[in-house]
């Protein structure tokens, strides 16, 4: 069986505009990739990883500099013709369409660029509106939705053309809690109920990763650095300890950095609350009673102090060495 | 119908004229600023042409051009400048990668907003024929058929070129269209014959599509036109008809141009998307 997407030492390097004296950015250093037909696969990594960049290229928006991607076994340069028959793309926060248009009318219009026979069209809107709960809102125009309606909406367009690959950039992306579930148990849904089509997702939650993809990349400056299930990427961090501690607000955490034994760290400043989250990777649990000791010295109190199960984000600040955020 | 090649382009151009049919309906607001406000200005050459003892014709003339103003402002606003407004709001994307010809997007554009502004410019000629009690005679309605249609699908298929060149140019669309407006409407004649540009100035002028369809319509509706005409109808129709292909083809090489220039340097979406 033919992957749904390969790509061979893929590279994408952005030219700086002449006499702009801008640098030179290659957003993408010879990625290869491998993704199976009926795969829930996720693409993680921070702002200017790469993530958007391929997923230009591979929905064929953007030339590779060098290298080859093929979706559904056709190339992206050479038989994009083939690729659009095949795919469709939704990003996170998305303003598509046209305000004048009513919710049903949207979708039905860019379910006319692929040649849907328009009352198969407008019968799968209406089914799909009513998984997403929007039923009631298919008469009004798209300028009067709300955000998580919207985007909904934009969720709707891209799999109401029954694509085989379905790029899904951020798609719950400031959506809230219902909107970003609803959407998340249509995706899963999708894929379980057609084993031959495909998602490739980019999220920021690693929640949401670990919930849904059945393989998940991690990227950073272009490049691929771990591509695995959630299960395994989680066990290679398992020889670490992670720590989190919150503690009364800190105002100098930088010394954890150098402590023995720490591998990696971060920390973030909740003022409300005054609290200090502190969270360590450490290679064994040495060095605990010495950040206790810091925590101490330095004034805090501790307010809770936790060892937990590796998350996607211990693994994603291992390879990358910060979180997303 | 199977989804062959032609069916999902044609449905391609029935989805991307609907916003524009379906717009007029929904935005009555039209009335106002698409009828009413062009007859201000006709209105003005129509006293400054009165008070200066024209022929009785010029006022056709102006009115008739007036009328035509809603279909170069349509091709300027609407087609020349609609995928630099396109990629501003995200469409651009979607329609990229969507598996249809693009210039089947820029055909449904084109016939939406036909329909739209052949509309309003019905309106405003009917509104300026009964506000100055203008006399139409129409000899040849076949040929004023065929001289509108040729004129449109040459002058809608300038509008699918530009919009390409637009995206390439990579300007503000708003400050192109503006530049193309007033002076078009000078060098078409939309206010008085362009024979009266001399011979050159009226040849060079030709080149935008409305000024022979204008010229023609003109000798079809006014029976004292041909004195004013610049050339024979049937030779504004053979240069509209070559014209519409020139465009056309002009236009599918130059969204062609735009597509692989825009994927290899990235300029079909926006940078934050």
């Amino acid at each position: 069986m033919k992957p749904a997407v390969e790509t061979k030492s893929l590279t994408r390097v952005f030219e700086p505009k002449r006499k702009s004296g801008g640098k030179t950015v290659t957003a993408l250093g010879g990625v290869d990739l491998r993704i199976e037909q009926g795969e829930l696969f996720g693409l993680m990594g921070p702002n200017g990883a790469g993530k958007t960049t391929l997923l230009k290229i591979l929905s064929t928006l953007l030339l590779p500099t060098s290298g080859k991607a093929y979706v559904a076994g056709f190339d992206v340069e050479k038989d994009y013709h083939a690729v659009r028959k095949r795919i469709n793309m939704v990003s996170g926060g998305e303003i598509s369409g046209y305000g004048l248009l009513t919710v049903k009318e949207n979708l039905w219009m860019f379910s006319q660029f692929y040649g849907i026979k328009s009352q198969v069209a407008k019968d799968r809107i209406d089914s799909m509106l009513g998984t997403f709960g929007l039923l009631d809102k298919k008469n009004e125009k798209v300028r009067a939705l709300s955000t998580g309606q919207r985007q909904k909406m934009n969720i709707i367009r891209g799999f109401v053309t029954d694509p085989d690959i379905i790029f899904l950039d951020e798609p719950t992306l400031g959506l809230d809690v219902n909107a970003s579930r609803v959407i998340r148990e249509y995706i899963v849904d999708w894929v379980e109920k057609q084993p031959e089509k495909t998602v490739l997702l980019t999220t920021h939650y690693m929640a949401e990763a670990d919930e849904l993809c059945d393989r998940i990349a991690v990227i950073d400056g272009g490049m691929i650095l771990a591509c695995d299930t959630p299960g395994n990427l989680k066990r290679t961090v398992r020889m670490d300890t992670t720590m989190s501690l919150d503690v009364t607000l800190m105002r100098d955490t930088t010394r954890f950095g150098s402590f023995k034994g720490v591998g990696k760290f971060t920390s973030h400043d909740d003022s409300e609350k005054g609290v200090t989250h502190l969270r360590f990777v450490l290679e064994d649990e040495s060095p605990v009673s010495d950040i206790v000791s810091e925590v101490l010295r330095s004034g805090s109190r501790i307010l809770s102090l936790q060892k937990s199960e590796p998350t996607l984000e211990d693994v994603f600040i291992k390879m990358v060495g910060k979180g997303l955020d | 119908m199977t989804d062959t090649w032609m069916v999902r382009n044609l449905r391609a151009v029935r989805g991307r004229a609907y916003p524009r049919v379906i717009g007029l309906m929904r935005e009555p607001s039209w009335m106002i600023y698409g009828t009413v406000l062009p007859l201000f200005s006709i209105t003005a050459y129509v006293y400054v042409y009165k008070f200066i003892g024209a022929k009785p014709e010029f006022v056709g003339y102006v009115v008739l051009g007036g009328a035509m103003t809603a279909f170069w402002l349509n091709v300027l606003w609407s087609m020349a400048a609609q995928l630099y407004w396109e990629k501003e709001t995200g469409n651009l994307q979607l329609y990229m990668i969507a598996p249809i010809s693009r210039m089947s997007l820029l055909a449904g554009m084109a016939v939406g907003g036909l329909f739209e502004t052949t509309t309003r410019a019905a309106s405003t000629l009917a509104l300026g024929v009964f506000a100055f009690g203008i006399v139409l005679t129409l000899t040849d309605p076949l040929m004023l058929v065929l001289v509108f249609l040729a004129t449109m699908v040459a002058l809608y298929g300038m509008g699918m070129m530009f919009a390409s060149l637009y995206l390439l140019f990579g300007r503000e669309a708003y400050h192109m269209s503006n530049l193309l407006m007033e002076p078009v409407y000078f060098a078409s004649g939309f206010y008085f014959p362009v024979r009266y540009l001399g011979f050159w100035t009226a040849l060079g002028a030709s080149i935008i599509p409305i000024t022979l369809g204008l010229d023609a319509m003109r000798q079809l509706f006014f029976e004292g036109a041909p004195g004013d005409a610049f050339l024979p109808v049937q030779t504004e129709l053979a240069v509209l008809a070559t014209l519409s292909v020139v465009f056309i083809v002009l236009a599918k090489f130059s969204l062609d141009y735009m597509e692989k220039l825009g994927k290899s340097t990235g300029r079909l979406t926006l940078r934050w998307q």
